[in-house]
């Protein structure tokens, strides 16, 4: 197989993930296919090719920017809305610091 | 009521035939009634649409224009943000948020007269080809109801479809508007890379995700787009460039179009897909396009690439949900770390949780250069070939999907085979150019088979001159 369990599990580690031991055993499975697949790649040349992150076209080099103007912001009370636990104006979460 | 079409409802609108008020009734209690049967809806908005069907009432009868698509019933996919109306994904993680904000395309269509009836179900964070990863259940084809709809947007391509809205918004990251449009029937825009403003869409894989339009005819298609398209400064990535007049680019000559059909994408195509695509091709060139055979070489690897950059992305937008600002959070105790473990792992569907950890180990320290750069430079060459190409022809032709609507449950177990399944329409998607597809004809099992166009950026009111043209020679 292309990926160990313990491969798979350590990327689960990297992704925040909890995963149950079928989880696993699938994952194993699946990802080792389509990596597998995937290994084609490999065989194109791209000697001196860039990498393409955005798709390009002929635009004003300014396209992306725009005036930096004040905008009222969300505001607490609606930034809060749809927390799972909100309190005192914060996002609540579990003690990450021991007294 | 005459309202089978935007213009058809504008002039019963203005003829007094009936108001806005009522066909929003009428359209809202025919999607109550047909969910059942296809489960495309996931929430009606009836408060909503009856207050914006009532705006347009209003301006009517105070003589004022009432915008360009006036008491039209819009379906909206629920990836797409609709301000105090649930937005879940159709993912359990968002099954209770609720939107401080509306998306700018939501906004656009309302300003512009447009009634929202509700919103539609699609696979979990719009991740599949068949609408069966939605945590609310699988939409089913309005054509033939034991099969999939196509995914992701297939909530919007069913609403269109089983006709309880008359247009309705998707998002296509790898072909999830055309694969629906075609499995269902309908036309599916996916317009140009930065065409429409994403501002107020759940973040999917950026530099792919695209908003578009589902409609019944090319032409309602069109308006809907050019109401949709143009610069929104809350999006940086949506483009400064004019936005034309669609529909009276509609009509026009088609003699003389130089349109080409790329022989990597004929040698897939199976049985009755490949005839109807090849008798669509007939009608082209009666119409007097001047059609030959193109090479885009570069296609045999454009999966394998797609699925790179896709699933690279998502893990990276999909880190939001951690149970901490929105969404579900895991009830199980434990540190902050084992809260975003467990809240991730419960709450996501399996579809999705295969590509945050193929997106994480494509972008893992060893395997970066092998897969993600190696994915990105192939990206150059898939769109390299789509640049050379249309230095020849003004348009490419060629099928959306290999095969008509399949079974419910005859992919899903197989995650390979489903992403071969979007093998066409996933080029135009890394290439950034626009596409839609555009019902060319049904099996002898009466299942819709779609024709894609595909045309340079920015190059819409092309795409749908051809697409106009032909679907008046087809009907």
């Amino acid at each position: 197989m292309k990926l160990t369990e313990k491969e798979v599990r350590y990327v689960a580690h990297l992704a925040n993930l909890n995963l149950s031991d079928a989880e696993i055993e699938h994952m194993v499975h699946d990802l080792g296919s389509i990596l597998e697949h995937m290994d084609r790649l490999a065989a194109v040349d791209t000697e001196g090719v860039e990498p393409m992150s955005q798709v390009l076209y002929e635009t004003e080099e300014t396209a992306a920017l725009r005036p930096d103007v004040e905008r009222a912001p969300l505001g607490n009370e609606l930034a809060l809305a749809n927390a799972p636990a909100p309190g005192s104006g914060y996002f609540k979460v579990p003690k990450v610091i021991e007294r | 009521m005459t309202a089978d079409s935007i213009a058809g409802i504008r002039a019963g609108l203005l003829a007094k035939e009936f108001s806005a008020a009522e066909l929003a009734r009428e359209s809202l209690a025919a999607a109550e009634r047909e969910n059942p049967r296809t489960n495309a809806y996931l929430l009606f908005c009836s408060e909503r649409a009856l207050e914006a069907a009532e705006r347009v009432d209003k301006k009517i009868a105070a003589g004022e224009e009432p915008g360009p698509l006036a008491g039209v019933p819009v379906a909206v996919k629920d990836v797409i943000l609709t301000k105090g109306v649930r937005t879940s994904c159709g993912s359990l993680v968002l099954e209770h948020y609720i939107p401080p904000y509306d998306a700018t395309v939501v906004e656009r269509i309302e300003a512009a007269g447009g009634v929202i009836l509700g919103k539609t179900n699609c696979d979990e964070f719009a991740m599949g080809s068949s609408n069966e990863n939605s945590a609310f259940g699988p939409v089913r084809n309005p054509v033939a109801p034991d099969r999939v709809p196509g995914g992701s947007s297939g909530g919007s391509a069913a609403a269109v479809a089983q006709k309880t809205a008359l247009v309705s918004l998707g998002s296509d990251t790898g072909g999830s508007i055309r694969q629906p449009a075609s499995f269902c029937g309908v036309v599916g825009v996916t317009p140009t890379y930065g065409r429409v403003s994403r501002y107020g869409l759940v973040a999917f894989a950026s530099s792919l995700d695209h908003i578009g339009p589902f409609a019944r005819s090319v032409r309602d298609a069109a308006a809907v787009l050019e109401v949709m398209a143009g610069r929104d400064p809350l999006d940086s990535t949506s483009a400064e460039a004019p936005v034309p007049d669609y529909v009276s680019a509609l009509d026009g000559e088609v003699r003389g179009m130089k349109l080409g059909v790329p022989v990597e994408y004929m040698k897939h195509a199976t049985g009755e897909t490949a005839a109807l695509i090849g008798r669509s091709i007939d009608t082209l060139r009666k119409l007097g396009c001047d059609v030959r055979d193109i090479s885009l070489p570069a296609t045999d690897y454009a999966i394998d690439t797609y699925y790179i950059i896709c699933t690279a992305e998502a893990s990276s937008n999909l880190a939001r949900y951690d149970g901490v600002r929105y969404g579900f959070r895991s009830k199980a105790s434990g540190t902050l770390s084992d809260m975003y473990r467990n809240t991730r792992g419960e709450g996501f569907g399996t579809e999705v949780k295969r590509r945050i950890m193929l997106g994480t180990y494509v972008l893992s320290h060893g395997y970066y250069d092998a897969y993600y750069l190696k994915a990105q430079k192939v990206r150059a060459l898939i769109t390299r070939d789509f640049t050379k190409a249309f230095q020849s022809v003004d348009a490419i032709v060629a099928p959306v999907s290999p095969y008509p609507a399949f079974r419910i449950g005859e992919k899903i177990k197989d995650p390979m085979e489903m992403y071969l399944s979007d093998i066409y329409t996933i080029t135009g998607s890394l290439a950034g150019i626009p596409c839609m597809s555009v019902p060319c004809g049904a099996t002898s099992e009466g299942l819709p088979v779609g024709l894609q166009i595909l045309c340079n950026h920015f190059h819409e009111a092309k795409m749908f001159r051809l697409a106009d043209a032909f679907e008046r020679s087809t009907i």
